[in-house]
């Protein structure tokens, strides 16, 4: 009898463990200060009286400009959970590029035909953003071609066409992150050959939430409303 | 004694079964075939792969999204999902009055079809492999040039509400293969790569500003009308889309 006993319990804990799920939950800390500044920069982790002055320590409002909340809306990008490799050889998921106006569009690097075209574009995009707010902004190339485009060969690409600065940014992911990726965009694309694909030519713009803004499409048009959403973007965040 | 402990064993090997709702498959042995729309060397090689016998069914998808809330219809957020996901259930957990357990899920989106697939180990089928087991009729790998064939699948087309069939009432087929003509259309992993009108952006017939390389724009068989209405139809989804009459099953490499 204890036997059996011993076997259902088994069987419970094998079946609870392969339905656990894990929830885990990020607590928010606040940090409190001396509204004087007595002791400098010094913060306080639980509320209090400074030891100085004697004034009630104030929690410290972070300034507004460049704070984006840790929450990720139900239309961002960021959702996904992909991996990618950048040109650099780092490995990223899309969270990370979280915190920039995203201008993104999807290429392959053997490509004769569109491809160059759509690379001039996005440098025309780039010349036309003020210089103010050139930090703001981070153009990413998605490569739909994962075997062919290694990060080595994004970074020569990048080296070529003279978009190798920190505001470029080139991904390769895996043939399934990348299908995922350009069905957010609703990109559609299909390999022809080995070395070819077809693929929709769209530029798109995600404000730092990773939330859809613009999309340009087609080669070579005017890009003056693209420019425009990418200021107003940068303005508003 | 020997008896309980022996069921006890067989219930433990049986438990990851049940519990997954794995379905039931079928091997199909790969081959060549040349799609409707294929690429500019015609013919598709396609490698051997295991494939659901039939739809993923309500009741398969309700204990999914039992396990996974996160695709429950108050859950699922908006980049993956539009407005009408699992629109026709009572509630995040409870089927429609009129929806049988035993009939295809429809309403889901290429995101929660893909899910689905994967937590189960398997993934959604990619267009040539689905065409390519849809081809075959009762007694033949490729049926495609019988008049017949082609008869039966555009009288379905015409037909309204197929999907509150129960799965398995249509055809076994020479894969022995149920359901793929007759209820539900079906998501495929790669529908995205359809580039022929009924684009929904632009509806022109091969716009060569929108798109670069126009090799897939021709067909190698208009008079296979049925699959082009399935070509046409995929080339018009959005993966957050969901439709009354668009189900999936999966498949999984060998």
């Amino acid at each position: 009898m204890k036997l059996i006993k011993y076997i259902l319990f088994f069987t419970t804990v094998v079946l609870m463990v392969s339905c656990a799920e894990k929830n885990t939950k990020e607590t928010a800390k606040t940090e409190y200060q001396c509204p004087m500044k007595c002791e400098g920069e010094k913060v306080f982790l639980k509320p209090g009286s400074c030891a100085i002055c004697k004034m009630d320590l104030k929690p410290i409002t972070k300034k507004a400009k460049k704070v984006i909340n840790d929450k990720i809306s139900e239309e961002s990008i960021f959702n996904l959970t992909s991996k990618w490799n950048t040109e650099e050889g780092e490995s990223i998921t899309l969270k990370e590029l979280k915190g920039k106006t995203l201008v993104m569009v999807m290429i392959y690097t053997t490509c004769k035909a569109a491809c160059p075209r759509l690379t001039g574009d996005m440098r025309n995009i780039e010349a036309k953003i003020p210089s103010d707010y050139k930090d703001d902004v981070q153009y990413v190339f998605v490569s739909i071609d994962p075997e062919n485009d290694t990060p080595k060969r994004l970074k020569e690409f990048a080296k070529q066409n003279y978009i190798d600065e920190a505001q470029w940014t080139f991904l390769q992911g895996t043939e399934d992150g990348i299908r995922e990726f350009a069905n957010v965009l609703a990109v559609k694309y299909k390999e022809i050959s080995p070395l070819d694909f077809s693929h929709s030519n769209i530029i798109s713009v995600f404000n730092p939430e990773g939330e859809l803004v613009h999309q340009q499409e087609g080669l070579g048009v005017n890009n003056k409303e693209t420019v425009s959403k990418i200021i107003e973007t940068v303005v508003k965040f | 004694m020997r008896t309980i402990l022996r069921l006890a064993i067989c219930v433990l090997f049986l438990n990851p079964i049940i519990a997954n709702c794995q379905s039931k498959m079928v091997q199909i042995k790969g081959g060549n075939y040349i799609p409707l729309y294929g690429r500019d060397s015609m013919k598709v090689s396609i490698s051997n792969f295991s494939m659901d016998v039939y739809p993923v069914t309500n009741k398969e998808f309700l204990a999914f999204v039992k396990k996974y809330p996160k695709w429950q219809r108050s859950n699922a957020i908006k980049l993956f999902v539009d407005e009408s996901y699992l629109r026709e259930w009572k509630s995040d957990t409870i089927l429609g009055v009129n929806q049988k357990e035993k009939s295809p899920i429809t309403q889901i989106s290429w995101f929660a079809a893909k899910d689905y697939c994967e937590c189960q180990g398997k993934r959604l089928p990619t267009v040539d492999e689905w065409e390519y087991v849809a081809m075959a009729n009762k007694t033949m790998p490729d049926a495609r040039k019988l008049k017949t064939y082609n008869e039966f699948i555009l009288s379905w087309y015409e037909k309204p509400k197929t999907f509150n069939k129960t799965i398995g009432s249509t055809f076994k087929n020479y894969w022995k293969v149920y359901d793929l003509h007759g209820l539900v259309w079906e998501w495929t992993s790669d529908f995205n790569s359809v580039l022929i009108t009924g684009e929904s952006r632009k509806d022109v017939d091969a716009d060569t500003n929108l798109f670069c390389g126009s090799a897939a724009i021709n067909a190698t068989d208009l008079m296979n009308y049925a699959a082009f209405m399935r070509y046409a139809t995929r080339g018009s989804l959005k993966a957050k889309y969901t439709m009354k009459n668009l189900g999936f099953r999966c498949v999984k490499d060998n």
